[in-house]
């Protein structure tokens, strides 16, 4: 296992103390629940997208640092981006999570996402990364709830 | 304790644990996760293997001297775990998978038949998921309500409103002797004497209890007492359910099969008697033999010198983690088993138990399959110690430390 402190950088600790785009967003066009029944982890994703762009983003809801800092940079990277460019983020990082995307050799949009590639190692904490994202992919197909048992 | 116990030699009961003596992430590992399941020890592992590579075959079956040899090694595990909870007979032992599935198949058995419309079953508010989701479930299908023992906020149960919980709609209590998130030691012996005085038979749940009490069925009055091998340093999938003779001799079959019967036609099926009646099909035979062996082994040990060391243990780590700036343990119950549940400001549980399980520190961080404990204390979840015999108070220095560094991290 890699040392943890490579996982729980500074930027991580620090969208953990203060996530960006956390709060209630209402009206919104698209919404879900995310679970993850293991440890309790619980998010709320609302979004508003207008002519295929994400206008905006938030989240609420409880987790540890990996899902928050997770939840939080997804927001940031996310608003601004078209519907498309969402999905494809959705899957270029479950695919660094799951270890088909070697995000120092292969092309890819992720960006300071890459900052959460240490979790691959971490097996017991992927869900707590991916739990945001699998979020983000339920609400934009607009299925309420996602949980990741 | 009042009475002096010879310590235990816990140097040479580590060597009966190859895990704690074998590097893990490079250090050595310091298992403080004994409540969710503990090590096994080798005289347990080696009993199992000798009887998988020597003596195995199907027990209750055939008349050949290997079938009755096993049937004789199974059967006097059965008298040990009598002996180990006091209870009168062997009879009033029924094997099963574990906690969970006792409690299933109570609910499924002494539930279906005595619970109807308008009843109440009446559960502690610390219980684990094993004694809610069971009774969830009959209470659904039969029009029932669940209501619920409350604790207060050191996680004791109040006990002074209890003789109004329990009126004529109640059919059964559940509650557990000691709470896996807590610790708490649950006075059980004068519930179910507050339930008896109005005719309601009590489970208790307990899973955390045999591994650090005595517990003798006869004194406590139980009416049905459950646990499981894993957590008295046993093996998994093995369990066991002790119920009151009338209770289980009125209960119907649960899982119909081969061994539960008398005789079987097209017609009409005759089952057998307690406890074969509950123990469908071939039973977890090694594992059985696995659970005698353990209670063997902690029986030599001596539960008095257990409960004195880990006694010991407890109070040494609640003085050491009450010292940490920020910490706050949860569950201060005056009567405690060696468990110890906190929170950290700021911090999420999860991302402790990552860090100290880098440190070689295993842990538990979770809701502990009891999340009506996390929302009346209004947390996500904890970080849990628990300790056993083996433990040290150096282990107990390593989690100390484990928890600064995690500190230190989240800074
Ligand atoms: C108090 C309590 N009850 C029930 C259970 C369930 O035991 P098992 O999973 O062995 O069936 C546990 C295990 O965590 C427990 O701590």
């Amino acid at each position: 296992m890699s040392d943890p402190r490579e996982l729980y950088q500074q930027v991580i600790i620090e969208h953990n103390k203060k996530p960006r785009n956390f709060g209630d967003l209402e009206p919104c066009t698209h919404q879900a629940h995310g679970l993850n029944p293991l440890c309790g982890d619980d998010i709320v994703l609302k979004l508003v997208v207008e002519d295929g762009l994400v206008k905006d983003i938030r989240f609420q809801g409880h987790g540890c640092a990996i899902s928050k800092a997770s939840s939080s940079l997804m927001t940031v990277n996310v608003k601004g981006r078209t519907q498309a460019e969402a999905e494809v983020l959705v899957e270029q990082f479950r695919a660094m999570i799951r270890g088909t995307l070697d995000v120092e050799h292969q092309a890819h949009d992720l960006g300071r996402l890459t900052l959460f590639s240490g979790v691959k190692d971490l097996p017991s904490r992927v869900k707590c990364a991916v739990l945001p994202w699998a979020t983000l992919h339920s609400a934009l197909h607009g299925e309420d709830t996602t949980s990741t048992e | 304790m009042t009475t002096a116990v010879l310590p235990l030699d816990v140097p040479g009961i580590r060597r009966d644990f190859p895990a704690l003596t074998t590097p893990f992430h490079g250090k050595p590992l310091i298992y403080l996760d004994s409540a969710v399941s503990s090590l096994t020890p080798l005289p347990v592992v080696e009993r199992m293997s000798r009887y998988q590579s020597f003596e195995h075959t199907n027990v209750h079956r055939g008349v050949s001297t290997l079938s009755q040899e096993a049937t004789d090694r199974f059967e006097e595990a059965r008298e040990k775990v009598r002996a180990f909870i006091n209870a009168p007979s062997v009879k009033q032992i029924v094997w099963t998978r574990g906690t969970t599935e006792s409690i299933n198949l109570v609910a499924q058995t002494f539930g279906r038949r005595n619970v109807h419309a308008g009843d109440e079953i009446l559960l502690s508010a610390m219980e684990h998921h094993a004694d809610i989701v069971p009774w969830q479930l009959l209470a659904e299908e039969r029009g029932a309500t669940l209501r619920v023992i409350p604790m207060n906020d050191d996680g004791e149960l109040i006990l002074d409103g209890l003789d109004d919980l329990i009126n004529e709609r109640t059919r059964l209590v559940g509650v557990t002797h000691v709470s896996n998130v807590l610790g708490t030691i649950n006075p059980v012996k004068e519930i179910i004497a507050r339930a008896h005085a109005k005719g309601v038979p009590v489970l208790v749940d307990g899973a955390q209890a045999v591994p650090h009490l005595h517990v003798d069925v006869v004194d406590l009055d139980a009416d049905f007492y459950v646990f499981s091998g894993h957590k008295l340093s046993g093996p998994t999938g093995i369990g066991v359910l002790y119920g009151k003779r009338e209770l289980l001799e009125a209960m119907p079959p649960w899982h119909g099969g081969g061994s539960m019967i008398l005789s079987v036609t097209w017609e009409k099926t005759t089952y057998a008697p307690v406890p074969a009646r509950f123990e469908a099909g071939t039973p977890p035979i090694a594992q059985a033999i696995g659970l005698g062996a353990a209670i063997d082994y902690v029986t030599a040990l001596g539960l008095d010198r257990i409960a004195a060391h880990e006694h010991a243990l407890l109070a040494y780590a609640t003085e050491r983690l009450q010292a940490i700036p920020g910490l706050r343990i949860i569950g201060t119950a005056r009567e405690k088993a060696s468990v110890i549940s906190f929170v950290l400001d700021g911090i999420h549980p999860h991302d402790i138990g990552s860090i100290l399980d880098h440190e070689g520190v295993v842990v538990r961080a979770g809701h502990h399959c009891a999340q009506p404990v996390m929302t009346r204390f209004q947390i996500p979840a904890t970080t849990r110690a628990s300790f056993a015999y083996f433990n040290t108070r150096e282990d107990v220095d390593a989690l100390v430390s484990g928890i600064l560094k995690v500190q230190e991290i989240f800074q």
